[in-house]
């Protein structure tokens, strides 16, 4: 009786009744990532009644989370994501059943984890996260909700979602951006700025999409991208397909992929301050003899540079930080974030000045075009 | 024709979207952005054509809206 007091707001929709509750109650949902997404998303579930939710994190609350991840207090910073939002939770709503992964996700455990859930809520923050759950959702046949924040804009969708046998292939994360970006390509949450209410907004609505799924009320975001704008206040839907050149994602290539997602960064070198200089600075310092001009870009990135430079990509900079001139190193990547990492890697084995051009060649072509 | 930008595109173009007549398809779009904006040819992103995405060259009429997505991974 207590139970149908403290969920009849929503028994009582058209549609929803005692039935969709029941399906909450019996549902497995897994949520990786305690953060801006993840802290409303699971905040949400728990509210609603999803009877079972894995909970998986690896890192501690800090200050600079508290603007957007509310389930956490001051007096938090320094725990586990996992064993505060745990106990958060459990006086939230003591029937929930909490199962808590200190850790992060990585090849090695994902397919173990993911296979006891009926679905996955993607709460993280790097591509590497991301391209693994999506592949290990594929192998296992199970749905998950993809949200993702850039700036003051927002991307919710579900993919691999539909129920066997298929009759057509679902849509995965690889039909859309077969390639994952490199580390540091496109901005995170921390580079590029972020307004607490957008991953509120995207988590929320993560939730949504799983009480849909697990309830079977509406019309799940499967096979369309909503894509929300905070400062122009309007959102843009996009109709999904497959693409034709998709990579198949079967358990060989799973072996292959997702080889990076352990060793994304040297914790010990992010602590080094890089300085940053602007486009006229840097036209002004790349002509002086003692300044040496590293391009940190793959190999296959356009476009090509009309200056004289170096170019030692970042996937093979680890090997060759000695074999660096006893120069002052000016860095340059796409957008003014890989070479800040790269020019951390460098200081961290060698005492040089260095330099990263703010804002990448985006800013420097911006500036040049102009 | 409307062309959309989203997330670090906008970055990249400088602004949120273009209007654009006399181009063909989506190939001659590409190739015509590019040239103005090199840092695009880099960019990872699917196209979309009135809110639908393409999969190959798609022709383009002037009352047409294009959008190009980029991925976003913050969280």
């Amino acid at each position: 009786m207590s139970n149908n007091e403290r969920y009849s707001r929503q028994m009582i929709l058209p549609g929803f009744g005692l039935a969709a509750q029941e399906k909450l109650r019996a549902a497995k949902v897994l949520l990786v990532g305690l953060g801006g997404l993840g802290c409303p998303a699971l905040q949400y579930l728990v509210g609603a009644g999803v009877g079972s939710i894995g909970i998986m994190d690896a890192d501690k609350v800090s200050i600079s989370n508290l603007h957007r991840q509310l389930l956490y207090s001051e007096t938090d910073i320094g725990q586990l994501k996992t064993t505060v939002a745990a106990k958060k939770i459990s006086e939230q709503n003591a029937a929930i059943s909490i199962e808590i992964y200190a850790y992060a996700i990585n090849k090695q455990n994902a397919l173990q984890i993911i296979k006891d859930y009926d679905l996955v809520i993607d709460g993280t923050d790097n591509f590497s996260a991301k391209y693994l759950i999506n592949d290990a959702c594929v192998l296992l046949n199970k749905p998950w909700i993809y949200g993702a924040v850039y700036r003051y804009e927002g991307h919710v969708s579900v993919f691999n979602l539909g129920s066997l046998p298929l009759t057509q292939p679902l849509i995965n994360y690889r039909d859309i951006f077969p390639q994952k970006p490199y580390n540091g390509e496109i901005a995170s949450c921390e580079a590029a700025g972020v307004l607490g209410v957008i991953p509120g907004i995207i988590g929320t609505m993560q939730a949504a999409e799983a009480i849909k799924i697990i309830t079977g009320i509406g019309k799940p975001l499967y096979g369309r991208m909503f894509n929300y704008n905070l400062l122009e206040g309007n959102s843009y839907e996009i109709e999904m397909v497959k693409i034709k050149d998709a990579p198949t994602i079967d358990q060989a290539f799973f072996n292959t992929m997702n080889t990076d997602i352990s060793a994304v960064v040297d914790c010990d070198a992010l602590d080094i301050d890089i300085e940053e200089i602007d486009t006229a600075s840097f036209i002004q310092l790349r002509t002086n003899p003692n300044v040496f001009v590293l391009d940190v870009r793959e190999r296959h990135e356009y476009p090509a540079i009309d200056f004289s430079h170096a170019q030692i990509p970042m996937s093979e900079l680890r090997q060759a930080i000695f074999d660096l001139p006893e120069k002052e190193l000016c860095i340059i990547c796409h957008q003014g974030i890989r070479s800040i990492y790269a020019g951390q890697l460098i200081r961290a084995k060698r005492n040089l000045k260095v330099y990263s051009l703010k804002g990448g060649l985006t800013a420097y072509f911006n500036k040049v075009k102009a | 024709m409307k062309i959309l930008f989203f997330g670090s595109l906008t970055d990249i173009i400088g602004v949120a979207d273009l209007c654009l007549n006399g181009i063909t398809d989506t190939d001659a779009l590409q190739q015509f952005l590019k040239a103005q904006y090199p840092m695009l040819s880099s960019a990872k992103y699917f196209i979309a054509v009135n809110q639908k995405m393409i999969s190959a060259n798609t022709p383009l009429k002037t009352s047409d809206t294009v959008a190009l997505m980029p991925p976003f991974s913050g969280g």
